[in-house]
Order: structure tokens, then sequence, then C-alpha cells
């Protein structure tokens, strides 16, 4: 007889609550008639989210001492509990915008929904992961989803190939990820993370050959899912060819998703190689600085300049975790909130220019934008301010709690890098800036009365509200941040 | 009852007036004139301030301290000195007279346009006020956002490159302060000012001086200047070299000096020289500028050297000259800058070549533009005079030949301002002026008057400014982040 581990079902209740509502959807797809589909889904995609936004919350709020639950598979604690939270925030956010902006038809919009649900209850799991195991399992789970929803509107030109390019690339990730835990379970003769910290300090692995090699493929794999140069080629080319709700998704939860689980991983199950990973997070963010924003200065495309963006800022999130500091998980984990809001904010907002040019969006074509779209314009201009790190939003106190974490690291030439990258990318993040107020009138494209998205606008004024009160509101995060990062062996 | 409130009231009053403007659907007018009430309602909230202040008292005074980052020791802490009190009055006045010439002209997208001049109030007053070092990082880099959009959507043809020059520049500068910022608030603890420790750290000296000597600006920082104030909005030209430069300024003496002491010294004679360098070749710049705003930009960045020899003299007869100075000369460039607005509104050019004898049949356009000039170039009498005086007296106890590179300076200030005074009231009549134009309007009087009249006040009672605004004397060695502000 097979031994079946004691389950924590409140643990679970998060990935639960998505996974039904992703079942429901699924139905509907079946059920529901065509024209109510898209109602139904977003409307059960909502509850769903709501649902989970809930139960993380419940979880943070009941999980004080954080615990290994389901045999060592899953960890129950306020890490994990945090990041669900920004999670099933980003998702009733998408919700929203999807609900407007997916597709030019209503086929297949409820199995849309379905997996955007599924995508978001397998971050869900990955965030919590305990072993190499369920992390590769989970991954898996809401990459398979990704590789679907970004080929979702097929007769979409780009489509099709975003979703081949990210296929084929995330399966070379994710086949990198799985020989390198297969290299660290031959080294420590075990998949649990607190295991291999113990295996790795009973018998004094730390060095070995065998392990190094398995984390350097691990650390490979993590990259490729939080689009850190050199593992960012695929980035640009699938944000820009997904339909832009999946890619606002992308950009801020896929990256959540991918930080938090591999701080987790490090300082968990590799303690004693701090001395290896920290150098190459080190490293890797140097790269996404230096490559993120170098390549964004010449783009046109507005979506593959927030795409080098994105990968500028997975730059600047690495450095507070290569600090692998309670100080620089606290950082992390700050950064993360506004990130993920100014992120998914201005994808919205050149979700909403889409639709209403029918094209893609370029700087050319934004002219004029920020005067006939007052909101969204005003929006844009904070989310990219913010993004640079201008005190408009809380982009400038995670730049800030980061640079802390890397100085108190000792490593002042980081923040001497991270200083030289900010002021590269405000050349572009200002060029947008410029192109949406500041071209004359004669290159005003649209016409007419634009598309009253309503919903839109209320995700984008969640964004908003995130992006500038988490300046205001530092403490209260950070505090939120640090007793989640108290769950984390330091 | 407790006066801490106007503090954090003089730097949030103007935000939440641009709030309020970008919400509600208003008409042009009705934009305009809640603008101006704002800005009008903020210098009387000024006048409350510096009523109540205790200027025999030294110390900060209506401080505020809220927790803002808990855990990194940065908080919310704001509070005026005597010094600080003249400066946000400066801007207090400036930015309303300012606003008030947006409204004259009617300036087009009122929305955005009287929002963004209220942020910048908000921001720049914020700049003057904080005591913290990343709430001062804020409100300096929020200054620069407002200006951006300012001179990229209202500005001239050339507005593009203005702006690029503007941003990269003052960003390269704060950025580098922003690292400096890491390093001595983790470094020492805590990123108060009034309680930090001083630190002997050349190379963190060196990051806020030249954030602080790019804004002000000092030569051979000024790239971006001539473009900027060439190609903004006359009135956002005023606000930056009269309120923003100064913001630099301020940087230098409330942050560089006395938390670098040891480097103040060792870098003194270097900067010492390159004030009056900026001195020298912005007066010579400003002798061959062919327009209008040309002569009052490198004006301006002589007056900044200036400013700072007054500031690295390292004497209280200096430091108070400096202030006497920084406010002066806000109030002389918001007028002339206004002036130069209202002279190009008539006819469409700022060009000497096209410009002239217009002081005839304009009697009120001559009289303030004499009045002005003579100010600014220092006739004895003028407040101009008594903070150069003051400043080149600091100068001189620091080595003469520092007040004597100042005097001459000097000369070479009234040899431009008549140049312009010259070439734009007199001489033949230009091409673009034509009978059509008119005198300065009585709503435009009504803007640039009470400056002046501000600027005849302070002629007449320089001590206003200059004994109000340290208490105690500057020691000979300055030992501690106290040395502006012995305890007593």
């Amino acid at each position: 007889m097979i031994h079946t581990p004691h389950i924590d079902w409140f643990a679970l209740s998060t990935i639960l609550a998505l996974l039904a509502a992703s079942g429901v959807s699924l139905l509907g797809a079946v059920l529901v008639p065509a024209r109510l589909r898209r109602t139904f889904g977003a409307s059960v995609s909502a509850l769903g989210f709501l649902g989970g936004l809930v139960a993380s919350i419940w979880l943070y709020v009941d999980s004080r001492h954080g615990e290994a639950v389901v045999s060592g598979a899953f960890y129950r604690d306020r890490w994990t509990a945090l990041a669900q939270i920004i999670l099933c925030g980003i998702g009733l956010a998408t919700t929203l915008l999807s609900w407007e902006h997916l597709g030019r038809n209503d086929d297949h919009i409820a199995e849309f929904f379905a997996l955007l649900l599924a995508s978001a209850a397998g971050m869900a799991f990955f965030v919590g992961a305990g072993n190499l195991m369920t992390l590769f399992l989970s991954l898996e789970w809401f990459s398979i989803a990704l590789y679907v929803m970004c080929a979702i509107d097929y007769e979409h030109e780009g489509a099709l190939e975003a979703g081949l390019k990210y296929l084929v690339v995330g399966s070379f990730g994710s086949a990198t990820l799985l020989f390198g835990s297969a290299l660290v379970y031959g080294a420590t003769g075990t998949i649990s993370f607190a295991g291999i910290a113990g295996a790795i300090g009973a018998h004094g692995l730390s060095g070995s050959s065998l392990l190094v090699v398995g984390i350097a493929l691990i650390v490979a794999g993590l990259g490729f899912k939080m689009s850190a140069a050199p593992f960012h080629m695929w980035t640009p080319d699938v944000y820009e060819g997904a339909p832009t709700p999946v890619t606002a998704w992308m950009s801020s939860a896929t990256k959540v998703a991918a930080l938090v689980l591999a701080f987790r991983l490090v300082t968990t199950a590799f303690p004693q190689e701090e001395h290896l990973w920290s150098v190459a997070f080190a490293v890797i963010a140097v790269a996404s600085l230096v490559i993120g924003n170098l390549a964004a200065l010449v783009q046109t495309n507005v979506k593959r300049l927030l795409a080098y963006s994105s990968v500028s800022h997975a730059g600047f999130m690495l450095i507070g975790l290569s600090a692998g500091s309670a100080l620089g998980g606290r950082a992390l984990m700050y950064y993360l909130i506004p990130y993920s809001a100014m992120a998914f904010g201005s994808f919205a907002v050149v979700a909403a220019r889409e639709r209403e040019l029918g094209k893609p969006v370029t700087l050319e074509n934004l002219a004029g934008f920020g005067w006939e779209r007052p909101f969204l314009g005003v929006a844009m201009w904070f989310f990219m301010f913010g993004f640079a790190g201008l005190p408009v939003g809380g982009g400038f106190v995670g730049k800030f709690y980061v640079l802390a974490a890397a100085y108190e690291h000792g490593w002042a030439w980081l923040v001497v890098v991270g200083v030289l990258a900010t002021l590269v990318s405000l050349y572009y993040y200002l060029g947008v800036v410029r192109a949406m107020y500041m071209r004359g009138p004669e290159l005003v494209l649209a016409g007419g009365s634009p598309p009253r998205d309503r919903l839109t606008h209320i995700a984008v004024g969640m964004a908003l509200a995130v992006s500038v009160g988490s300046l205001f509101a530092v403490s209260p995060l950070i505090d939120l941040a640090r007793h989640a990062a108290s769950s984390l062996p330091f | 009852m407790s006066t801490a409130y106007l503090t954090s009231i003089l730097i949030w009053l103007p935000v939440a007036g641009a709030i309020a403007i970008w919400l509600l659907p208003l008409s042009k007018y009705a934009t305009g004139s809640l603008a101006v009430l704002v800005s009008l309602i903020e210098v009387g909230f000024w006048i409350e301030q510096a009523a109540r202040f205790d200027f025999h008292h030294s110390g900060l005074q209506m401080s505020e301290q809220a927790k803002w980052f808990g855990e990194l020791g940065i908080t919310y802490h704001v509070g005026v000195y005597g010094f600080s009190v003249w400066l946000v009055g400066l801007t207090a006045v400036a930015m309303a007279a300012c606003i008030g010439y947006g409204f004259w002209v009617g300036r087009d997208r009122p929305r955005a346009y009287f929002a963004l001049m209220l942020l910048l109030t908000g921001a720049t007053v914020g700049v003057f006020e904080s005591q913290d070092l990343v709430v001062f990082y804020a409100f300096f880099e929020a200054m620069l956002i407002p200006l951006y959009v300012l001179i990229g959507v209202w500005g001239g043809a050339r507005r593009m490159e203005a702006t690029v020059k503007l941003v990269i520049y003052t960003m390269a500068g704060s950025l580098l302060m922003l690292a400096a910022i890491v390093v001595y608030g983790l470094q020492a603890h805590t990123f108060d000012l009034v309680n930090g420790p001083t630190s002997a750290s050349r190379w963190l000296f060196l990051g806020f001086m030249v954030a602080f000597a790019i804004k002000a600006p000092l030569f051979p920082f000024h790239g971006w200047l001539p473009d900027a104030y060439r190609e903004a909005p006359p009135e956002v030209t005023a606000v930056l070299s009269g309120v923003i430069a100064k913001a630099g300024l301020y940087g230098m003496l409330r942050i560089a000096i006395p938390l670098f002491p040891d480097p103040t010294s060792f870098y003194r004679t270097a900067i010492l020289t390159l004030g009056a360098a900026a001195l020298v070749y912005g007066s010579l710049l400003a002798f061959r500028a062919p327009d209008f705003r040309g002569v009052v930009a490198y004006s301006s960045l002589a007056q900044s050297g200036l400013i700072a020899i007054g500031l690295f003299s390292g004497t209280s007869l200096g430091l108070n000259g400096a202030v006497l100075q920084m406010i002066a000369h806000g109030l002389v460039s918001v007028s002339l800058f206004l002036l130069a607005g209202i002279v190009e509104r008539r006819t469409t050019t700022g060009d000497f070549a096209l410009l002239g004898g217009m002081a005839r049949g304009r009697p009120v356009l001559a009289t303030l533009l004499m009045t002005l000039g003579v100010i600014s170039l220092a006739v004895p009498g003028s407040a101009n005079f008594a903070g150069e005086f003051l400043i080149l007296a600091g100068a001189f106890q620091q080595a003469w030949w520092w007040a004597a590179i100042g005097a001459g300076a000097i000369v070479l200030a009234a040899m431009y301002m008549l140049r312009l005074i010259s070439a734009v009231l007199h001489e033949a009549r230009g091409s673009t002026v034509s009978d059509a134009a008119l005198d300065v309007r009585p709503g435009e009087l009504a803007l640039v008057a009470p400056l002046v009249a501000g600027l005849l006040l302070l002629s007449a009672w320089p001590a206003a400014v200059s004994h109000h605004s340290f208490v105690g004397k500057w020691p000979k060695q300055p030992t501690s982040s106290t040395i502006l502000f012995p305890k007593p």
C-alpha cells in the first residue's frame, strides 16, 4: 500500500480556489451559449481570483510560523502567501483587461479564462514549492498554460510565432532546470530544499562539482522564466506577439513567481553555496541591466520597449536577490509590488491604444494619446516615471531598497551599476512620455470617439493606486515583506 | 496653537490644488482662477509662517516628523530654519507670479498646465523644508518631472533638445547624489539631516556637489542652461532661474557644507575657483548674448557662481550675503524673464537685432526694466548691492583676490545690463516693434509690480534677510553638523 501523506488542505486553498474556477470556466466553454461566454468566463475568473485573494490573505494572517506541509512538498508560510496575494491581485486586474481586450471574437474566450486561472494556480503552487519535484511540476503547469495563452489569438499573425517561440525556448529552460535538479539530487540524494541544505552540511558536499553544475543549471533555468539576460532572448518577441493582456499577465506575474521562488530556493536549499550564487545572480543582474537598457533605447514598438524594460527590471530585482540577506529579501518582495503594478498597468494602457488603432502601438502612433485619453495618459506618465525610479511611485523606494541591500552586502560597485542603468533607462521612458504628449497634433492618427474601456480604466486605476500608494505606504508594505521574509532561513 | 502644520501645508496645499485641478472638469477660466487662488493662499500661509517664525532662536522650527521607511530610519521630517523661510517665501511669491502669468497669457491645455505648475510649487517648497536626505531627494527629483513636461509641451520650437539635455544633465547629477545618499545613510545609520553625523568622505561630498552644481548651475555644469532657458515658456524659465536654481545652491548650504566639513575645506579653493570662473565667464557670455533671455540666462549663471563663492567663503558674512543674494536674484530674474515674455508677446522675438526703441510711448515697461536693470547691476543701495557686498566681504576674509575677481565681475554686470536696457528700450526702433505693441497692461503690471516692490523693500532693508537667516557666528573651525546652527 502506498503511504499517503497528511494533506493540509487549507494551505492549498488559494490554489484550489483558482483551479475550481478554472474548471467551471472550462465547463462554461461547452455549456454556456456563445454570446454569454465572455461574460461568464470573466465573471468566474474574477470570482476565482477574489476567492484566491481572500484565501491567501487568510493564509498570510494564519501562517505566522512557516512550516512545510504535505510531506515537505509545499511551504505554508507568509513568503508563499504574500506572493499569492500579489499574483491574485494581478490576476484580477488581468481578468478585467481581458474581458474587454482579448481577441476579436468570442471563440475560446472561456477557455482563455480557464487557462489564465490554471496558470495562476500553477504559479501559486510554484511560489510555495518545497522540493525539486513540485518545483518542476508547477513550473511546467503554469508554463504550458502560458504557451497556449500566447497563441490563443491564432488568427493574429504574430501570436502563433510567439506561442511557438515561447514553447521552444521555455522548454529549453525547463529542461535545463530539470537537468540541474537531477544533478543536485545526484549529489545530495534528496529533493527537498531543506534536505539538500542538510545533506550538503552533513556530508561536506559544498563545492562538489556535481552540485555546482546543478546549481548553475537551476539558476539558468529560472533565469529563463524571470527573463533575465542572457536568458531573455525570447522576451521581446513573445511579449510583442502575444495578445497584450497575456503580455501584461506574463510580464508581471511570471516575474513575481520566478523571483520569489528563486529567492526561497537559494536561501533554503543552498545557503552554504552563497558565495557562488550571489556572484552568479549579481553577474546576471548586471547583464540584464546592461542588455535590457541598451536594447530598449532603440525600440520603436512600445511592447518591445516595455519587454526590454522588464529585462532591466529583472536585473534590479536580482540585485536584491544577490544580496541574499534579509534586507535583500524585503527589498525584492517590496519591489515586486510596485513593479508588477506598473508592468501590468503599462501593458494595459498599450492594450487600450492597440484596440483604438487596430494595429501595433509604436512610439510614432502614440502621438497625442496623452491628450485624447487623459486618464490613461496620466497613468502611463506615472508608470514611465515610476519605472525610471523617479519619486512618483513605489519604484523609487524599490530601487532605493535594492541599492541599499547591495551596499550592505559590500557591493558598492553594484550600486554604481544600478545608478548608471537608471540614467540610461530615463531616455526611453521619457521617450514614451514625449511620444504621448509632446508631438504635434498633425501626427495624431486615431480619430473618432475612443472605445469606452470602462473595465480597463478600473484595472489601470488599480495599478496606478498600487504604484503610487506604495510610495506612501512604505512602512506597512515593508512590514508585510519583513514578516514574509522571516519565514526564510537567514 | 502649534505652528508645525504650516510646514506641511505649504508643501501639500499646492499638490492638493494640482490634484483638484486635474480631477475637476472646470472651464479654462475657472481652472486658471483656481490655480491663482491656490498660489495666493500659499503666499498667505507663507506670510503666516514668517510671522510666527522666531528669528532669534536657532535650530529647527515648525518641524514635523512621521515614519516613512520605518526600518531604515527614513522619516518624513520637515521643518524650517531662518534661511529656509526666505527661500520658501521666494518660491511661493515667484510661483504665484508665474502662475498668474500663465493665466494672463492663456496657456492652452489649462488643466495640465496649472496642475503641473502647482506640483512644481509643492515639490520646490518640499526641497527647502525637508530635513531628511531621502525626502529631500524625492522632492529634488519631483521638481524635474513637471519641469520636463512644462518645457516639452509648452516650450519653443527646439524644446525636444532642450528637455533631453535638461533631463540627462540633472538626472546624471541626481543619481550620483542618490548613490551618495545610500552610502552616507547606511554608514551613518540615519538619513536625518538634523541629527546626522558629519562625514569626511570626499567621494560622497562630490556626489552631492555635482548634483547641486548641475542644478544651480555652476560652471562647467551649465550645458543644459542656454537651451532650456530659451526654449521654455517665459514663466517657466523664470521659475527655473529664479527658484529651481536656488534649490541647487540651497543643497550646498543645507547638505554639502554642514554634512561634509572636512571635504568642504579640502575643495574650498577648487569650488571658489569654479564660482569665480562662472562669474566671469557667465558675465562675458551675457555681454555677448544676442537676445533678451540669453542675457538674463547667462547672468543667472554668473550670479550662481557669485552665490557659490559666498557659500563656500566659510565666513558668516559670505553665508548671509549668499542667502540675501539668492532671494534678491530670485526676484530679479523672475521679473526679468516675465518682462522678456511680455516683450516677446508684443514683438514675437527677444532678438536684440529686431528690438529697440520700446521706451517711447511705453513708460511702464521702460520704468520696470530700468528699475530691474539698476537693481540687477548692483547699484549701491539696491538689494543686490547689499548681497554682493556681503559676499565679497566674506570672500575677502578668505583671500583678497576672490573679492577682487568678484568686484571686477560687477563691472561686467553693469555692461551687460546696460546693453540689455539700451537694446530693448533705446536705440533705433526695431523692425518688429510696431505702434500697436502696447505698454505693459495692468494685468501684467499686477504680476511684476509685487516682485519689484519686494526688491525695493529688500533694498531699503536688506538686513530683513541677512540678519534673519542664521543665528550665531560661523565658527572658524567647523567640526560638526551643527556648524550652521550652533546650539544656544
